[in-house]
């Protein structure tokens, strides 16, 4: 297609620096969640890729790529390793987090268990804090029922400030309304306010001292505060982004975006 | 382009010193703040209606996770699958192996009429064509049947039950619960298991779970631990019993497995990589109805289609080079004999032969080959076409080649526990990019293999049986 635009994008070299091909794609779609959440379902439904889907905790543990297409546009659909959380060091999380943080996709939908919502919910208010481009998508809609356990996904979405969709992945309900919510966040016609949520007081002073300091060595960067409540938690990896210029090539490439993408200014201003 | 008014450093000793700051709780109470918002927020949006369903999933979770019936309903459950497949190979196995040796003689037949040298007759069809139907013929089978089995366990949530039953022993040779799962994946493909240990968050017990996966015997090895019990163990029952009796000595060699899985993580957690076990949490997910169609696909396109292609990827070179072995002659031996009778010291030392250990180097690359590959040296360069039922195999073995039913068991042993595969060897490098870990991997199996043969042998030599 326009192979030539998506060369000079920012986002295809960092794509391309973390293994993604996005050669032909106008957008990129991570997919999060937590393990066991049928995740690979949805991955599978969206690609009509036939991934193994496992009935068990963490059978994904490395990066599965696949492609839709949605009103006229590509997308790429990134399968990212479930997991829990976003602060602890192990791989799978690493990897998950990286990819949001470094390789900024368009729209991240965070796969969530309607059986289980208030623990998935941690994980989503986690990504929320790292990016403005979410949907939630509350899968496991028929266990729920089955359960007894209704989820009311209006209020979900009104409260957590991004789309949220119903879903049942091994059956298909509800994929639509999920691929026309990533489309519309994912070009910027849908806009997000993310529930963030307040840290103490002395925390979010802390937060404050710092995040000037972050714009000054790395303008433009998005999640500024992400990365200061990360460093203030001593998190070594990110010390290690920050040390090695990895954060400031990351700003540098919004900066040079900026011009080229209408959209990403839209973003970049929401996250500062 | 813009000037950096603000080095990293300057960041760092910022966040460093409004770290001091703040006080150290601070980490929990974000989490705390975290997970409350949450509550607050699936507080709000979920109505629950009184539990239906769910009971089921406990009920039958309380019998398959029970703390006596657990461990017996595994085992139940395993000796079944080994038995469904010991049972449907069979037949299958001789009519592919009666095909395919039809074919490589009519084929050869028609290379001599139009008059090609008799090497390359040899190296095509006797040596690549046969390496390649022996091991479709021995591996397909099994494997058809093993993994949409194995699958089918896996798709109704049985796995991590199986991680639950087992934590409590893993836990006491100091390694993490979840080595259960990875130790299950091993079962399928011995490097996909290595793999899979990045699921366990502390490097301490992610180790120990590499390098302790090695011995479950994965899909490569169980056509040979299959072939081994039937000759020779259940040619020693009345025909009603004998495919039990083999599933049940397969399964004691997969015992054994975990038993060492466990003892060497044992010896490994109180002396290289000491430490406690942690903590985790397991989900148990509801019992899923398994849909048969992504089954069927998973296990025989994704998994069955895929470690045949890899076997035979190495078979084929490694039948021409033992055609080569076999017919190529210096100071009047072949090669091949050439090899054998310098592996055989060895070899008899541990109860083995220098031909099944010739068959485990030819097969370093993978392990499915070393059953073709021994055979093939035993059958030599010669036209064996008639070689195709169990019985045969069992003749030529016994009758020509000496075996007795130590060789069968120290086999067996060897192929549980000698060193990895290549592709296993080269995940291990890949996962812990360390040159020491990867050797210990490889080297400390393979000593553990000659250790436990040599003692068996020499075992069963002393005593009067």
């Amino acid at each position: 297609m326009n192979s030539e635009a998506c060369d000079s994008c920012p986002a295809h070299v960092q794509m391309a620096k973390m293994g993604v091909d996005i050669a032909n794609c106008d957008h990129v779609v991570a997919l999060a969640g937590n393990p066991n959440t049928g995740k690979s379902s949805v991955f599978n439904a969206l690609t009509g890729l036939r991934q193994h889907v496992g009935n068990w905790t963490g059978k994904t543990v490395t990066r599965a790529e696949g492609a839709f297409g949605y009103g006229g546009k590509h997308y790429k659909l990134v399968d990212l390793p479930g997991t829990y959380s976003l602060l602890s060091a192990s791989q799978d999380e690493e990897i998950s987090r990286n990819f949001l943080l470094f390789g900024q996709p368009d729209c991240t939908v965070v796969v969530v268990d309607a059986t289980a919502l208030e623990r998935n919910l941690n994980l989503v208010l986690q990504v929320l804090e790292i990016t403005d481009r979410a949907v939630v998508c509350v899968n496991l809609m028929d266990e729920a029922k089955r359960k007894g356990i209704k989820v009311d996904v209006r209020s979900l979405s009104r409260d957590l400030g991004v789309p949220a969709v119903s879903t049942v992945a091994r059956t298909k309900e509800g994929l639509s309304d999920l691929v026309a919510s990533v489309a519309g966040v994912a070009s910027g016609v849908t806009k997000t306010s993310p529930s963030r949520v307040a840290p103490p007081a002395e925390v979010q002073e802390a937060i404050d001292g710092l995040v000037p300091l972050i714009q000054g060595m790395a303008p433009g960067l998005p999640s500024a505060r992400w990365v200061a409540l990360r460093l203030l938690d001593g998190d070594h990896k990110v010390r290690e982004a920050l040390l090695s210029g990895e954060l400031a090539e990351l700003a540098d490439r919004q900066r040079q975006a900026a011009p080229l993408d209408a959209s990403r200014i839209k973003a970049i201003a929401g996250a500062q | 382009m813009t000037p950096v008014s603000v080095t990293p450093q300057a960041v760092l000793d910022r966040s460093d010193e409004l770290r001091r700051g703040l006080d150290g709780s601070f980490r929990d109470s974000m989490v705390t703040s975290l997970y409350q918002r949450a509550g607050e927020l699936a507080g709000r949006s979920v109505r629950e209606q009184g539990a239906g369903k769910w009971d089921f999933d406990q009920r039958i979770d309380r019998i398959l996770t029970s703390r006596w019936l657990g461990l017996p309903v595994m085992l139940l459950l395993l000796g079944a699958v080994f038995w469904v497949t010991i049972l449907g190979a069979n037949v299958p196995s001789q009519m592919l192996a009666n095909a395919f040796f039809a074919v490589e003689a009519a084929a050869a037949a028609w290379f001599e009429s139009m008059g090609a040298p008799w090497w390359l007759t040899g190296l095509v069809w006797h040596g690549t064509f046969r390496g390649l139907a022996w091991v479709v013929s021995v591996m397909l089978p099994p494997m058809a049947i093993f993994f949409p089995v194995f699958t089918i366990l896996e798709d109704l949530g049985y796995l991590p039950r199986v991680a639950f039953n087992l934590d409590w022993l893993f836990r006491k040779a100091g390694a993490h619960g979840k080595q259960a799962l990875t130790m299950a994946m091993g079962f399928g493909c011995n490097a996909a298991g290595v793999t899979s240990t990045r699921i366990i968050d502390s490097p301490r017990e992610r180790l120990l779970a590499i390098l302790t996966n090695n011995f479950v015997p994965c899909n490569g090895r169980f056509p040979t631990l299959i072939m081994l019990a039937v000759i020779f163990v259940a040619a020693a029952f009345p025909p009603a019993v004998a495919a039990f009796a083999a599933a049940a000595a397969v399964m004691a060699v997969v015992l054994l497995g975990v038993c060492f899985t466990l003892g060497v993580s044992w010896a490994l957690s109180r002396s290289v990589l000491s430490g406690e076990a942690s903590a985790f949490t397991l989900e148990m997910p509801p019992y899923r109805r398994p849909s048969i169609l992504r089954i069927l696909y998973t296990s025989l396109i994704d998994r069955t289609i895929f470690v045949l292609g890899r076997a035979m990827l190495t078979a084929a070179p490694a039948g021409a080079l033992i055609w080569i072995l076999a017919n190529v002659q210096a100071g009047g031996t072949t090669l091949a004999e050439r090899s054998i009778a310098l592996l055989e010291p060895l070899g008899t030392a541990i109860g083995l032969d220098g031909v099944i250990l010739l068959a485990y180097v030819i097969a370093i690359p993978a392990n499915e080959i070393v059953v073709p590959t021994m055979l093939m040296c035993y059958l030599g360069g010669a036209m064996m076409m008639d070689i195709t039922t169990y019985e045969q195999i069992r003749e030529v073995l016994v009758g020509q080649h000496g075996w007795t039913l130590l060789t069968a068991v120290n086999l067996m042993l060897f192929s549980l526990l000698h060193n990895p595969c290549a592709t296993t060897i080269l995940t291990i490098w890949k996962e812990t990019r360390s040159a020491r870990w990867t050797a210990l991997g490889a080297l400390m199996p393979l000593g553990l293999a000659f250790l436990v043969c040599f003692a068996t042998a020499q075992a069963v030599r002393l005593l009067p049986l």
